[in-house]
């Protein structure tokens, strides 16, 4: 079986729905820790969501610095799909997996809802079962979900395809372009603010039309990581 | 001990909402010296030793890579306290 990794930090909150979404979508999830050197032989890594070293010095910053970050920098660079979520995408920032940066929300608050986004760039390990184009609804929380980074950065990502997910209808927090989410060159590294593990089973998800609380539109993340690595 | 001091602002084309907010709250007071505010970071580092070239070239690399994020801060002194 698939063995997909979520690492806890100190001030994690996410991981184990994180771990839960990769069980719903049928592989083992693995509990990996901050300070160890080791991890434990999986496929694919999922960075949670949470407030790490409670946002000290800068969001994610800190635990960019833990010690299972070297260990994770390495598998990015060999290829291995690693997913980070809000303080995730924060962390793959600071860590210059990604580029670019998160600040403070636009007007200031913490803002949670159940955000409407475009999925972009359907080529990734974690979008590739997604149709192009494709309209999602996954919750949102943040108070640091700025997305910055300069002109000539953002003229790359945008020319590259590497906007992987777009907010739709509302900009919740002043990010440039309306991005929600990015990849890198290779499409292994994929980091977004809204939080696919949350919408994952029929009950515990975004309101549809359909019914209460049923959204399954984070499940699509975590089945295309399975489908990159049963290709890879 | 000597102390090296290192400030951080963020980058002067982004918008700083805790700042804003603070100036909010000074137009609420009534205050109409200060027409704006920026809030920024200051860190005081303890030097195990003397405070010289060498650790504030130490206190500048380190201001550089982890205390601030040149992608949205810049790093606008770093200076021996008391000089």
């Amino acid at each position: 079986m698939t063995r997909i990794g979520v690492i806890t930090f100190p001030g994690s909150l996410d991981d184990r729905d994180a771990q839960r979404a990769i069980r719903h979508a049928g592989a083992e999830a693995v509990a990996l820790w901050h300070g160890d050197h080791d991890l434990h032989d999986v496929d694919a890594i999922v960075l949670p969501g949470g407030f790490s070293y409670g946002d000290y010095l800068r969001c994610g910053a800190i635990a960019s610095l833990s010690p299972i970050m070297s260990e994770v920098v390495d598998a990015a660079e060999r290829g291995m799909p690693i997913l980070g979520i809000c303080n995730g995408f924060q962390m793959l920032v600071e860590a210059h997996l990604l580029p670019g940066g998160l600040i403070r929300n636009d007007h200031g608050s913490f803002v949670c809802r159940d955000q409407r986004l475009r999925v972009e760039n359907t080529d990734t390990a974690w979008t590739n079962r997604f149709e192009s184009g494709a309209e999602i609804t996954i919750p949102l929380k943040n108070g640091e979900g700025g997305y910055i980074a300069d002109a000539e950065t953002i003229a790359r990502l945008e020319g590259e395809g590497r906007v992987v997910f777009r907010y739709l209808e509302v900009n919740p927090n002043g990010s440039i372009n309306d991005i929600a989410g990015i990849t890198n060159t290779r499409g292994n590294v994929v980091g977004l603010m809204p939080h696919p593990e949350h919408a994952t089973e029929e009950g515990f998800g975004p309101d549809t039309d359909a019914a209460m609380r049923n959204g399954t539109d984070g499940l699509a993340f975590f089945a295309s990581a399975l489908a990159a690595l049963s290709l890879a | 001990m000597p102390t090296i001091i290192v400030d951080v602002m963020p980058k002067a084309e982004l918008l700083d909402p805790a700042g804003k907010a603070v100036a909010g709250a000074l137009d609420r007071l009534g205050d109409s010296t200060f027409s704006a505010v920026r809030i920024g970071k200051r860190f005081e580092l303890t030097v195990d030793g003397e405070a010289d070239d060498a650790a504030v070239a130490a206190a500048r690399e380190l201001a550089e890579s982890l205390l601030s994020n040149s992608v949205i801060e810049d790093v606008v002194s770093v200076r021996v306290a008391g000089e």
